[in-house]
């Protein structure tokens, strides 16, 4: 039997009901684990091992008592570190948080806590969620456990490399244009991106709030339906969560894909992408038709724009959710200054990084008096005709796919001077964010040793689509590949 | 300064009387020990997410409705940037472009006769929190340190941004005396100026007497009272006209009302010149209201202030006058109905209440509200007076007394033994005595002096120490002297 740290969720719910193994077992086998790699991957910020041990503890209360199980329980968890866990630091990866506790759960984790929460730890990612490589973080950066040299992606690399790593079976992330599934991409994990409104975001920093969503990495794509069941739904608490009842989503694996209608548009196909690349997404389009899928070229004419749109609309709404960090109430402050503009001004110069700072900067650029319509208005006119494309794409397909990332992990180093090139890495995820619609990433081979992520694109909360054709695709695909131990960290 | 006259558009905010704030549960209520009303989400911490109060939509749907504006059926709100500790977000959520009410108007009755103000918008947005400075100036400018309140924080408010159509600083005070009593009719807001739940900012400027071009304007802040309102408009319109008059320019700034210098001063540049960068909230959804909505608040409009001014009139034939006064606020015109439901005489009820009444009031700047003296107990009073229990003169001094203890005036008249003199005989007894004291005076009379009449009624007061009713000591006395 694979050793404990390696199992998938679904797995180690069997074992622990059948009484093969405690939950402590379990939260051991993976603590051991940290100990063994944490130094080498640096996947936390924050180990909360001592919480994870009293909810392993519970959870085996419970099933000795012959109680009902928490949904969440026994499942070993890393989380992001810019969701808001009450009593215990949230730092997003920056300097300006680095001691910030905050006094409440986000929604989802109360969510998951009454489902008996295990949580090894917050981790690590790009400050406030801004970057591609988890390399923006003030923590130091998080290294891929396929290639110690390369990075996890971002930006929840923490959250993907601790899944990668045996650090965590599964992880909570946030998307933006592609931080979960880039990550879970270069990571050979599967990483969802759910529609925008299905989670809540309350206890989620904001990074742009009209973009970012919640959501999963895992190790399979039945892990992801289960973890997404337990956090969806609708929450009084945001305004922008959707009235909608999350349907059962393991049960939505079952069933055909045959007759599905696979459009692949060619504008996520076009250069840039590495030759390893574009042969493993050629080669998982072969497999779609060998089940019995319809696969044809769609296209989203303005996607081109995506990326251009993306950089106005992001840095934008940032520039104003990222205001509250001033040294007033809490969080560093640099005390230095002579009156209050000056305390702003070391303060935030001092606790964000360059990214942010970069982003701060555009977004503020964006929206002043009369540069606004011509960027941040035209942006907006752009992301409808994203919208209008997309919607126009699923009249005619069930759903669309695409890499994840025009490359697989990158070296350290490679990309941080040249944030264009970085920014890259998100072209063919962003468009997705733009139109609130949800995607999967599923591993579907490898370029040189690295994995190299498919992208599942759906209808609005057609989550059980999207789901049940990558479940189909996975087993079809068969992707049994681990780290490799000369260049990574021994599985 | 004949030349000129003033434009003058207004900027109100008054905070919303809903039991919680508009982005989250906390309690809305005045007061309290500092932070003692915050939540994370009035606090702004990191992560937390707004929903808006439907309590205060609805109430601004109200007053906009009252104000004749159009309802939009779609309005969105927006994020208003800049950093100031006192917002915990370093933003402001607020409407902006597509607010709730456009379009309105408000008709003053002036002594000129009919004045019409248009309302250009209403609009809801948040408050902020409240800081103190600590220095001896109470500017955050040189203060050592300073201390934030958010109790405040996220209490709902609404802004009325009239068009620029007053004239005069008096038309200012009264479209502001007009709107207070509306929203008081409503029940939207305290309107407390003290308390800062009713504010009031002037746009103004000055121009050639119906030239139809705009002068230069100044915005002045700080005017929390109608009478500090009148003053700073007075303030400022000889400011600028002095500057016009001897070939200035004004210049286009925000002014700071002083009430203790009695002068207007010039804001420092950097504490307003901001871009706000405003964009559509996007932790909102935009706010759309259907027709059935706006016609359930229309149908529950209360009687406004100027129905219920034509209502005195025709109802208990009051004059115009009495009416205005009595509609001013609405706990004016309701203590007068509750005096008139008790049995009392209007007009009579009427007189005590612009007389004795807000006299009192003014000389302690209070609010009806707070006074102790209940409607039931002026109607009891006025009662006394008709039966000739006491009289007028000294109803004045019972009214006094209740108003300061809060006593029936029944045991007041009880307690000093002040009830009026009419038994006849009693009477008849002190005038045999005063006429047989004051001979002279009965030979003037007699001689058609009708002055000495008074010096006798007098007399008789004095014995009775004022108790004796004047009519029958009136009476008593000419057929006496006429015997």
């Amino acid at each position: 039997m694979e050793a404990l740290h390696n199992l998938k969720a679904w797995e180690i719910r069997d074992i622990l009901s059948r009484g093969e193994v405690t939950a402590v077992e379990v939260l051991e086998a993976v603590a051991e684990r940290v100990e063994r790699v944490e130094e080498r991957v640096n996947a936390y910020i924050t180990l909360t091992l001592e919480h994870a041990r009293s909810a392993a503890e519970q959870a085996d209360a419970a099933l000795r008592g012959g109680k009902m199980l928490g949904r969440a329980a026994g499942i070993p968890m890393a989380v992001k570190d810019v969701l808001c866990t009450r009593g215990i630091r949230t730092t997003c990866a920056s300097r300006i948080l680095r001691d910030y506790v905050p006094v409440y759960d986000a929604t989802v984790l109360e969510a998951l806590r009454r489902e008996g929460l295990v949580m090894v730890g917050k981790a690590n990612m790009d400050e406030f969620a801004m970057g591609s490589s988890t390399e923006n973080s003030a923590f130091g950066p998080t290294r891929n456990p396929w290639d110690l040299e390369r990075v996890p992606g971002g930006s929840s690399g923490g959250s993907a490399a601790a899944v990668a790593a045996g650090e965590a079976i599964w992880s909570l992330g946030s998307d933006t244009g592609g931080s979960i599934r880039q990550p879970a991409a270069l990571c050979g994990l599967v990483g969802l991106k759910p529609t925008y409104g299905l989670v809540s975001r309350f206890g989620l920093v904001a990074f742009a709030s009209s973009l970012d969503q919640v959501g999963t990495i895992t190790r399979d794509v039945r892990d992801c339906a289960f973890l997404l069941s337990l956090i969806a739904g609708h929450d009084p608490r945001d305004s922008t969560s959707l009235k909608v009842e999350a349907p059962d989503y393991l049960a939505a694996l079952r069933g055909e894909v045959k007759g599905l209608r696979i459009g692949v548009p060619r504008e996520l196909m076009q250069e840039g992408l590495t030759a390893g690349v574009r042969k493993a997404v050629e080669d998982t389009l072969k497999v779609c038709e060998e089940l019995g899928a319809e696969v044809e070229e769609a296209s989203l004419p303005h996607v081109d724009y995506a990326l251009s749109a993306y950089y106005i609309i992001a840095p934008a709404e940032a520039s104003s959710n990222l205001a509250r960090f001033d040294g007033v109430r809490y969080g560093y402050r640099d005390e230095k200054g002579e009156d209050m503009m000056e305390m702003y001004g070391r303060t935030r110069a001092a606790g964000f990084g360059a990214e942010v700072k970069r982003r701060i900067m555009l977004g503020t650029y964006a929206l002043s008096a009369g540069y606004y319509e011509a960027y941040y208005g035209q942006a907006q006119k752009v992301r409808t005709l994203i919208v209008n494309d997309f919607r126009a794409a699923f009249e005619r397909f069930d759903v669309l796919v695409s890499p994840t990332s025009p490359t697989p992990a990158f070296y350290l180093g490679e990309k941080v001077e040249d944030p264009l090139t970085m920014y890259l890495s998100d072209v063919c995820t962003i468009p997705v964010n733009l139109a609130g619609i949800p995607a999967v990433s599923i591993p579907c081979g490898l370029e040189d040793g690295l994995p190299v992520g498919f992208q599942i694109m759906g209808k609005v909360l057609d989550e059980p689509t999207i789901l049940r054709f990558a479940a189909a695709l996975e087993e079809a695909l068969g992707f049994r590949e681990k780290p490799d131990s000369e260049r990574g960290v021994k599985p | 300064m004949r030349e000129f006259e003033a434009v003058i558009g207004l900027e109100i905010h008054a905070e919303l009387k809903t039991s919680s704030k508009m982005f989250c549960a906390c309690d809305a209520s005045f007061g309290g020990a500092p932070n003692s009303k915050t939540c994370p989400v009035c606090l702004g911490l990191p992560g937390v997410l707004p929903v808006l109060n439907r309590r205060a939509v609805e109430l601004a749907a109200r007053l906009a409705l009252a104000l004749g504006c159009r309802i939009a059926p779609y309005s969105i709100f927006h994020r208003k940037n800049y950093f100031y500790p006192d917002m915990p977000k370093n933003y402001q959520i607020s409407q902006y472009d597509l607010p709730l009410g456009v379009g309105g108007e408000l008709i003053l009755e002036t002594e000129e006769g009919p004045f019409r103000v248009g309302i250009t918008r209403v609009h809801l947005e948040e408050d902020t929190g409240k800081s103190v400075h600590v220095s001896e100036s109470g500017r955050i400018h040189g203060s050592e340190y300073s201390l934030e309140d958010f109790n405040r924080a996220g209490v709902p408010l609404l802004e009325i941004v009239t068009e620029p159509d007053i004239r005069t600083p008096e038309q200012a005070r009264a479209f502001m005396m007009e709107l207070k009593s509306i929203m008081e009719h409503l029940e939207v807001s305290d309107c407390k100026m003290e308390e800062g739940s009713l504010r009031c900012d002037a746009n103004i400027s000055l121009r050639a007497r119906d030239s139809g071009e705009m002068g230069v304007k100044t915005e002045v802040k700080n005017m929390n009272s109608f009478r500090a309102l009148h003053r700073a408009l007075r303030y400022e319109i000889e400011r600028q006209g002095e500057i016009l008059a001897s070939g200035g320019e004004v210049v286009q700034e925000t002014r700071h009302w002083d009430a203790d210098a009695n002068a207007t001063t010039p804001l420092r540049t950097k504490e307003y010149a901001y871009d706000y960068r405003y964009f559509p909230e996007p932790d909102l959804v935009p706010l759309e209201l259907d027709a059935a909505f706006v016609e359930e608040i229309r149908a529950a409009l209360p009687e406004l202030p100027a129905e219920r001014r034509g209502r005195f009139m025709s109802e208990y034939g009051l004059p115009a006058h009495d009416a205005g006064l009595l509609t001013s606020s609405k706990a004016m015109g309701d203590f007068f109905e509750a005096a008139v439901d008790e049995g009392a005489d209007p007009k009579a009820v009427s007189n005590w209440m612009m007389g004795e009444l807000s006299a009192y009031l003014n000389a302690r700047s209070m609010e009806i509200d707070a006074v102790r003296v209940t409607p039931g107990q002026l109607a009891a009073m006025i009662a006394m007076v008709d039966k000739g229990i006491i009289s007028g003169k000294i109803a004045k001094s019972v009214f006094e007394e209740m108003l300061e203890t809060g006593k029936d005036p029944e045991d007041i008249v009880a307690e000093r033994g002040i009830t009026q003199i009419s038994d006849q005989d009693e009477l008849q007894r002190l005038v045999t005595e005063v006429l047989e004291e004051n001979p002279a005076s009965v030979d003037d009379y007699r001689r058609g002096k009708e002055k000495a009449l008074g010096f006798l009624v007098g007399q008789v007061m004095r014995k009775t120490k004022g108790r004796a009713n004047p009519q029958l000591v009136n009476e008593l006395l000419r057929r006496g002297l006429e015997e």
